[in-house]
């Protein structure tokens, strides 16, 4: 088997760790930082968990960024889902500036997509074009999708792990409060929050994004915490109880690591599911919008009755396929990556290091990343 | 004794969120700015009703005191609550749970066949997948749960609704039930209201999609384990390790997505409903929200919360059996 071939190199991982330790590790954390600024791709996670743990930081960098992307640029999952996502990355930061904005009676009323190079897409019932209300809408969807799955995972992931492990009275609080938000119905919920706080969320994306983060953290977070249940129970835990390293240390250099696939998919299923949120929330015609985006374009359909007139059917494919076509590419990237962090490999690594590596000043780093 | 004390405080919990939602939507009703008690008075009032009569009507709507000081107010808003009275719907002239409480079995009806079914299919591929990772099963199975996966419920409901319903007239094109039909044991109604909620239920098996995908990462997790080598080394047959090594390890964390599913479903239902025009809870409670019929919107909220957390506390009150890891850290 392929898992076994890997064990070998633990010794020369263990070199090159405890070189970086003693040498460079600090003008490699900082140079990590800097290389790491503004990529928004799910790698986050990974950059913050790399940044917090300086000392740990040529491995991590081997094993989390060098492996992974020659990995990924062998799985075809990863080509297309960051084809696909980069392409929506382009149309909402150039698109806006190319395709220029849509009104009213621009052209004949419901023309039909593929015939004029005018309309490629079509049009609606009141003669806007409807490939630039897509392009349009891209960017708001695309604030909407970080702030809001940045917030549900950050959030989910502390909580969880920590209740998790500490158990006690310290899980009976943050279980109480998790449930409390899983209990609630999240749609229902946010719902009622939009209709509340309909000023606000005006016009504000990243406040929208926020808003859909209040409910769906806690799904996440129970995760994490169930994952947590068993994880504390494995014998490398016991063992660094048993050597006396503190809470925070363990569970987020020893446990946290481990459920990092977990995270990650969450990550990009997080921002799967902001979009079909506020999709829907425009859909139903909850929210107020201002412009144009796929939820309330979909909301004219049908308003309009395009369901049930064949001419107008491209109304609602238009939007959909916008919509189902960047949900593909954040799956198939999520499932890239699964398969990116999942080797059992890995957290043997995790597993071989953790022994040799002693305190430091790990405690407190790790402060830091639950200060995150 | 351990187990008891854990069902009690389950219980607890359970009771706990309730509260809290009956307090989170007193505070919603009373405290915000721009708050819905005073846009209610003012329409009543805008209506040629005085502001004193308005206010009472609000407060037996509403049933909140607007003004009465907080404490009080809040006290017999709980009580009220508590003894079923959830107000009165400004736009049906009917006490709120009456028209909830009609419409909740139909809601529940579509929902637990979509539950039921989704999780099947999801669990049955995404183990299924693992097992043979990276093999042409796997491959094509997991195109199938990507589309699926990638598909909103909604999007694959209007699809469904346009291609089986106005086009090839297969199925109903909205309501609950036959309109021409006598409600009751006969063959036409029982075959009408099985045929209007097809498409909601059809509409909910993307989310066998999500499921099998997580499946599918929880076992590729645990094949990693050293007991399934040692069971391999004991010659077991592959679909004895498959389905009482790696799908039993692999349950736990889908347990506890379909108890969330649960309650993503009850919220997914309001869209659901709308599209299908299908008079469940979730279709009062938009058609409420659009109608500013406060009473009504809150109530069928908290009726989706009551209806969610005793749904989730039977569910973990039979955690244990699935998984007797989680029994022992209990």
């Amino acid at each position: 088997m392929t898992r076994n071939s890997e064990t070998p190199t633990d010794d020369d991982e263990r070199m090159d760790f405890e070189n970086a330790i003693v040498s460079d590790s600090d003008t490699d954390a900082n140079e990590r930082i800097e290389t790491d600024g503004g990529v928004g791709t799910p790698f986050e996670v990974v950059s913050e968990y790399e940044e917090t743990r300086r000392d740990r930081y040529r491995k991590l960098y081997d094993a989390y960024v060098h492996a992974p992307i020659s990995i990924i640029w062998r799985d075809w999952r990863a080509r297309i889902g960051f084809t696909i996502v980069a392409i929506y990355l382009l149309m909402g930061i150039v698109g806006p500036l190319i395709v220029e904005p849509t009104s009213v009676t621009e052209g004949p009323a419901l023309a039909a997509p593929f015939e004029t190079m005018e309309y490629p897409l079509g049009t609606d019932n009141q003669g806007r074009d409807l490939l630039s209300q897509t392009v349009h809408s891209t960017s708001t969807i695309l604030k909407m999708v970080l702030s809001g799955a940045v917030f549900t995972v950050g959030i989910g992931t502390i909580v969880g792990s920590i209740a998790g492990y500490k158990g006690g009275m310290t899980d009976t609080v943050l279980s109480s409060i998790t449930d409390v938000f899983i209990n609630i119905p999240g749609f229902p919920l946010v719902m009622v929050l939009g209709l509340m706080f309909d000023d606000q969320i005006l016009g504000n994306p990243y406040a929208i994004g926020i808003l859909l983060s209040v409910a769906s953290w806690g799904g996440l977070a129970r995760a994490i915490r169930s994952q947590m249940l068993t994880l504390r129970e494995e014998s490398f835990v016991e063992a660094s109880q048993a050597m006396g390293i503190g809470t925070s240390t363990i569970v987020f250099k020893e446990i946290v690591p481990h459920l990092m696939p977990f995270v990650v998919i969450n990550l990009t299923n997080a921002g799967r599911k902001v979009i079909f949120e506020a999709v829907a929330l425009y859909y139903l015609g909850i929210l107020p919008f201002q412009d144009l985006n796929w939820g309330s374009i979909l909301n004219q359909a049908y308003g309009a009755n395009a369901h049930a007139r064949p001419d107008a059917i491209h109304w609602f494919l238009v939007p959909m396929f916008a919509i189902v076509f960047i949900s593909v590419g954040l799956t198939l990237l999520g499932q890239s990556l699964d398969r990116v962090f999942n080797p059992r490999v890995r957290a043997r690594h995790e597993k071989t290091t953790a022994d040799v590596e002693g305190e430091g000043d790990g405690e407190t780093q790790t402060q830091d990343a639950m200060g995150v | 004794m351990v187990t008891i004390d854990w069902r009690i405080r389950r219980l607890g919990q359970a009771v706990f969120t309730v509260w809290a939602v009956i307090t989170l939507s007193f505070a919603l009703v009373r405290m915000l700015p721009g708050n819905m008690m005073g846009a209610m008075i003012t329409r009543l009032a805008r209506q040629g009703i005085n502001p004193a009569r308005a206010r009472e009507l609000v407060e037996y709507r509403m049933t909140i005191d607007p003004d009465a000081p907080l404490l009080p107010a809040y006290l017999s808003y709980v009580s009220e609550t508590l003894q079923g009275n959830l107000g009165q719907s400004v736009f049906y002239s009917r006490p709120v749970v009456d028209v909830l409480a009609e419409a909740l079995p139909w809601t529940l009806f579509v929902l637990s066949w979509a539950v039921f079914i989704s999780f099947f299919i999801g669990i049955t591929i995404g183990a299924l997948m693992a097992y043979w990772e990276g093999g042409k099963l796997d491959i094509g199975l997991t195109s199938y749960a990507i589309m699926m996966g990638s598909i909103p419920f909604y999007v694959l409901a209007i699809l469904l609704l346009i291609l089986l319903s106005y086009r090839l007239g297969w199925f109903p094109t909205g309501g609950r039930q036959p309109i021409a039909t006598d409600p009751g044991f006969n063959l036409t109604y029982i075959s009408g209201i099985v045929t209007h909620a097809a498409l909601p239920v059809l509409s909910m098996l993307v989310a066998s999609g999500v499921a099998s995908l997580g499946m599918r990462g929880n076992s590729i997790r645990v094949l990693g384990e050293d007991y399934l080598r040692v069971a391999r080394l004991r010659g077991l047959s592959d679909i004895t390790i498959s389905t009482q090594y790696v799908a039993r390890n692999a349950v736990l964390p889908m347990y506890t997505t379909l108890l969330i599913s649960i309650g993503e479903m009850f919220g997914g239902s309001i869209v659901l409903e709308q599209v299908f025009q299908y008079r469940g809870v979730g279709w009062y409670m938009l058609s409420a929200t659009h109608q500013r019929d406060y009473p009504l919107m809150m109530g069928g909220f908290m009726v989706i919360t009551v209806a969610m957390v005793i749904s989730l506390l039977l569910a973990d009150l039979t955690y244990g059996y699935v998984d007797p890891r989680a029994r022992r850290s209990q």
